[in-house]
Order: C-alpha cells, then structure tokens, then sequence
C-alpha cells in the first residue's frame, strides 16, 4: 500500500497497519543507531535462549521414531538440552522429519509445517527423509523430504543412533549461534 | 463347540468325497499342512464345509499373483483344534479376475480381500465394502500386476 | 444430539504409528470408527521382486521396526523352506534365543509406549532404560541396536563373541527383579486398574472370527500360540508355559504381555543349558530358488505372521506375500472401541501394541 498516492487515506487493514508500523519503527531505529546498539546487548541473550530451548514436534513416522524415543530414556537424555516434545504444531520450533514419506502422508506434512509459527527449522533424521532410503524404487515413497520442505540440518544413518541425533541438534545450535536470530524486529 | 481333531488324511479324505474336483499335491507331504487347488465355483462351499464341519476357524491369509496369463489367488486357513494349516489355489481368467469374498465366513479375511482388490484389481463379489485400502482412492493403477510400472523401477 | 466425526490422526501422540482413527462421537460416547491407514504404505511387496534372496534379508528388518528380528527369521525360514535348506542345530538355538530376547524389547517398547499414553511417565523411563541393557546385548552381537541384518539364509551371521553368555546371565537376572518392580509399579496402582479394567471387551468366539492372534487372542483365554501348536526351529524340545488370561478385557492383555516377558526369560535360560557348545553356524545356499512355492509361520510378539513364498527359478523372488498381524487386528477395532468414551482410546488402542510398519508394508 503506497500511502505517498493517498494522502488523507485512514484505511488499513490489521495486517497492513502492522507491517507498516514494523517497517516504520525498523527503519526509525537502523537510522538513529539504536538497534544496533540494542542488538549488541541483547541479542546474544535471546540467541541462547531460543538455543537450548528447542521444541520438536512429537512427530514419528518409522524406525528412526524408536531412536528418537531411546533419545528421551535416561541413557541418552535429550531434554538436559532443552528439548520438550509438544504435541501440538503451534506450540514448536523443530519439525524433525524421521521416516519415510509416502504420498499420502506429503500434503499432511506439508500443512504440518506451514502450521508452524516463525522462526522454525527442519531436522531430516535418517536415510528415508533424507534421499529416500532403501526405497529406491518405490512409487509410493518421496525420494527426499526437501522436495518440498526446506531443510537445515541432515542425519545421516539407518537408523542413526541417538548420539548421532544428539549431534545433529548440536549442529543446530551452532546454526542458530551463527543467525540473526533474536535481532530487535527481525523477520 | 465340539472339539474334535482330525487328521490331516481325515480331511483330505472328506474333501475329497465332497468335491471330487479338488487337486492335492501330493508331492509335498509335510506334518500339519495340506496343499490343494480348486475351482473358483466351488471355493465358497468347500470353505463351508471346511469351518461348519472341519473346524477351520481362523483365515490366516488371503493374496493374489499375477501368472501373466492368470490371476490366482491363495488362501490359508488355520484349524485352532487340529493344528493344520491348509493352502486353497484358485486360478481366475486374466480378463475376468471375479471370485467369490470368503468375508461372510472369517471376518479376518475382511481387509485381507480389500487389499487384494487394491493390489491387483480382482474383485470379490459379496464383499461388504470392496473400498481401497492403502492406496488413496483416486489412485489409477493396480501396482502388483505385472504389467504395471510405477516408481524408479 | 450432535453426532460428529473427529479425526484422531494421523499425528496424534497416542498413535505410535501414523494413522487415522476417525471415531463418530455422540457426546462422549463413540458410536462407530473407521480406521484409515496407508500413510506408510511403500509397496514393499513390490520392491522385493527387484531384489535378490539375501538383499531382502534388512528389507524385512525395516518391515515391523519393533521386534526386526523376528520379521527377517521368519523371511529366511520361508526361503529354506523353498531352497530345501537345513539349518545346523547350534543355528538354531541362536535364532530363538534372538527370537526371545526381541520379544523382551518389543514388549518393552510397548511398556514405555502405554507409559506415556495413560500419563506414567516413570513407567517409560523404567522400560528405555531396561531395553537399553537388552540393546547392548544384541550390538556385542551383531553390531546394531534395532535392525540388525543378523540371520541369513542358512543360518546366522556370525557366533556370539567370548563372555557374550556370561553378559546374557547378568543381565537376565538383573531383569527378573526389575520385573517384579513393574508389578508393583502398575498392578497395584489402583490408578492403572481403573484405567484398564472392564474396557474393550471382545469375547473368544469374536476375536476368533475377527482374525486376532498373538497376546490379544490369549488374552480372551484362547489357547493358542504357534510355538506351541504348531511348533518350528527348537520350540517343541524346550520347556515353558503358555501365559493366557481369561478377563478378556485391556487388563487381560496386559497381563499376558507381562507374564510373556518372564516367560522369555525362562525360555532363554532354558536355552542356555540344551544349545550344543560349537558347532557351525551357517550353511551356503544356492543363488536361485527352485520354481515351487513354500510357506512359513511364527508367532511374533504381535501375533501370527506368515509370508508365503513363490519362486521361479532365478535368483529374485516371483512374489512373496506377508501376512501381518496387526493388519487384521486393526480391522476389527470398531468392535474393540463401540461404547467407550474418547479418553479410553489410549488405554484400548494401546494394549495392542501398534506398528504400522508392518500394517502398511
């Protein structure tokens, strides 16, 4: 919406006006300095606390879904990184893909993550969501979750073991450590 | 429910007396099991006579093949008293691949039929609800005949 | 009076497996349900034709993930069953011990799965750290925790490694008392017996004609199990008790699973005092099956599976059929769940013990 073309204009939608009021305050704040110099303090803080407290979904499809469960027993202990499986979409920030993908199941996947609130990241765990496994040739099973879900961190192994998937939420960290994430206003 | 055992020459014997049609195989004689071939006319009535007076309670399978030139399809059924395991061939024409459903008889045969039906195509008159099962049900293609290639085969 | 459908799936926590419950509720109450599944369907009874004989010995591991080898043992027995093959005795008493100790953590995993359903969460810690002690036993002997690519046509892959035997024992008496924990644990919580008594009621005669075997069937009194009926490998040399409830109800089969881990643990040990010392472990099969079909039966943790094998004289399968229990005990859950209340899906549902790789092949 060009506001320059109607100046008594007092309409906007809701999501007009906030996307406007953001870019406003944005470029207000990026001009005088201060968001730098908010970032600089408070950045690191808020990039530690998304870190190591990382939601997955309670999602399992295959045999990597038993390695994720061995992941929560006392062994192994996934949640002294922060990791709390929630049942519900809206509520994580982790969508960890482990199994194959069958055609039914890809536009319930595909809705699954769109559910998902920003910032969220994609985990394919194992071999099966990853290039589509031992089922080279099947005709019911996608060659590859990221054939249609943008993917950040890749698990190799059939199934890989639950130090490896560990492993792969560390590399997740240090993606994150290395992101703007918890930037002042950011998208 | 009486609980009388037979003998696997039992019941070929009574089989045989009551459809005259049915092949044994005769080369395979192995303790608990009976391999036979029949007739897709009398397939529901020698399943009548092998649960009301055999006692062969428990369907365990129920699947096709494709032989190129025929369509078969092979049951298993299980006698709980008797320890025997039978298996029941029924060859179908390729271009009608029509058998009557067993469902009537063992409930478990139920889903067994309907992923027949979704695999290769053969229809099974007198079934309840002769749906697809695992395929969605849009889906074009019978994939287990042989003729059918889908996926990166 | 609104009667509506409500979709329990295909994620849902209290699932295990991905499929779609749609229950038609009227209040409360459920009135009838319909399972829908094929969210894992693969085509795996297609894949195995383009495979050779050994390829698909880890292709049947990945068929039920839950209890691996019993699904590859069950492969290989058809295949020998076609080839003519006799496996050598140590062989065999390898296979079922295998057998056995998978029963244990398959029936673990199940312990862990209703933990978390009927909202005990100490329960599913208990289990995973139990199972890990069996997952240890089987990496010292075939190198991997869950699908292990241990048993081949012929035999097994390779021996069980020095002091194996004497971790074996460690750990099996270790287990028995953590055994009788578990007893204090959930049976004497009235809790869990609330949760679980009196619900999903399917008399012997139903469960017969529905197709159900396996602990479900043994749970309604039933007598049957295939090691003892109908016997293959060395079950009929052994000694050891067939566990059957009579209540026919969700407590019923959780006590036969229960019953059936201490029964294992009585069949390993049993195992240990008749296997002969040495002797080889494996035989070499021929490349191609001869043209003829065979068949093989065994009792899984979940209930019957048969496969059913037709060969054609190469070196790859014709068509090789599974017969899953789940499949048909899936089939008949709207008898199970007619008249009980949304909150009691878990509790029924999962006392049987759902895996949907094998449901969906």
């Amino acid at each position: 919406m060009d506001l320059s073309l109607q100046p008594h204009a007092v309409a906007m939608s809701a999501q007009e006006f906030m996307d406007w009021s953001k870019g406003v305050i944005r470029e207000l704040t990026k001009a005088t300095g201060v968001k730098k110099a908010v970032d600089k303090v408070a950045q690191p803080f808020f990039n530690y606390g998304v870190r190591n407290s990382i939601y997955p979904l309670h999602f399992g499809i295959a045999c990597c879904a038993l390695e994720m469960a061995a992941c929560s027993s006392p062994r192994f202990d996934n949640e002294r990184l922060g990791m709390v499986f929630r049942s519900s979409p809206r509520q994580c920030d982790v969508l960890l893909v482990n199994g194959w993908v069958s055609k039914k199941l890809r536009p319930s996947l595909r809705r699954l993550y769109e559910e998902m609130p920003d910032p969220k990241w994609v985990i394919a765990m194992g071999e099966c969501a990853m290039t589509g496994g031992p089922w080279y040739d099947s005709y019911n099973v996608v060659q590859g979750v990221d054939t249609f879900i943008p993917v950040d961190v890749y698990i190799p192994g059939c199934p890989p073991r639950p130090e490896a998937m560990i492993d792969g939420f560390l590399k997740l960290h240090q993606k994150l450590k290395n992101s703007k994430v918890g930037e002042f206003l950011q998208d | 429910m009486e609980n009388v055992t037979y003998s696997v020459e039992q019941v070929r014997d009574k089989v045989s007396q009551a459809f005259p049609d049915v092949v044994f195989d005769d080369a395979r004689m192995e303790a608990r099991r009976l391999y036979m071939t029949a007739d897709r006319s009398i397939l529901f009535n020698l399943c009548k006579l092998l649960k009301d007076e055999l006692g062969f309670c428990h369907c365990s399978l129920v699947s096709g093949v494709d032989r190129c030139d025929k369509f078969q399809t092979v049951y298993h059924i299980t006698s709980y008293e008797s320890n025997i395991t039978l298996e029941i061939v029924v060859d179908l024409p390729h271009d009608e691949p029509v058998v009557d459903s067993v469902t009537p008889l063992w409930g478990g045969a139920n889903w067994h039929e309907r992923e027949t039906y979704d695999m290769f195509g053969i229809i099974f008159k007198g079934h309840p609800n002769l749906k697809r099962l695992l395929l969605p049900e849009d889906y074009k293609f019978f994939p287990m005949r042989k003729d059918c290639s889908e996926g990166g085969l | 009076m609104a009667e509506m459908w409500i979709n329990m799936g295909p994620q849902h926590p209290m699932t295990h497996g991905l499929w779609n419950m749609r229950v038609k509720v009227d209040g409360e109450t459920i009135v009838d349900s319909e399972p829908v599944i094929g969210y894992l369907h693969r085509g795996w009874e297609k894949m195995v034709e383009n495979r050779t004989y050994p390829q698909i010995i880890p292709m049947a591991d990945r068929l039920c993930y839950g209890s691996s080898f019993t699904w590859s043992h069950v492969y290989c027995m058809t295949v020998e069953k076609l080839m003519d093959i006799e496996v050598p005795e140590r062989a065999k008493y390898i296979r079922a011990m295998s057998d056995e100790l998978q029963r244990i953590g398959s029936h673990l995993m199940w312990l862990a799965a209703i933990g978390t359903d009927l909202g005990n969460l100490t329960v599913f810690l208990y289990a995973t750290r139990d199972r890990e002690l069996f997952l240890d036993l089987f990496t010292s002997l075939c190198g991997a925790r869950m699908t292990y690519n241990y048993c081949r046509i012929g035999g097994v892959r390779n021996d069980a490694p020095e002091n194996w035997v004497r971790d074996l024992e460690r750990t099996l008496d270790y287990f028995e008392k953590r055994l009788k924990e578990y007893d204090m644990l959930i049976d004497k919580s009235k809790l869990f017996r609330m949760r679980m008594e009196g619900l999903g009621y399917m008399s012997a005669k139903d469960a017969i004609n529905a197709g159900i075997t396996g602990p479900v069937l043994r749970a309604s009194g039933v007598k049957y199990d295939i090691r003892h009926n109908d016997p293959y490998e060395v079950y009929d040399e052994l000694d050891w008790q067939m566990c059957t409830h009579d209540a026919c109800d969700t407590w019923a089969r959780y006590r036969v699973r229960m019953m059936e881990m201490q029964e294992s643990v009585n069949i390993v040990r049993d195992i240990l005092k008749k296997m002969p010392k040495s002797g080889p472990i494996r035989v070499k099969p021929p490349r191609a099956a001869p043209v003829g079909t065979a068949i093989a039966r065994m009792e899984d943790p979940r209930g019957e599976s048969l496969m059913y094998l037709v060969g054609d004289g190469t070196d790859k399968p014709y068509r090789l059929s599974v017969r899953s229990p789940l499949f048909v005990i899936l089939s008949a859950t709207p008898q199970l769940l007619k008249g009980s209340k949304i909150a009691d899906v878990p509790s029924i549902l999962g006392m049987l013990d759902v895996c949907m790789g094998e449901t969906d092949r």
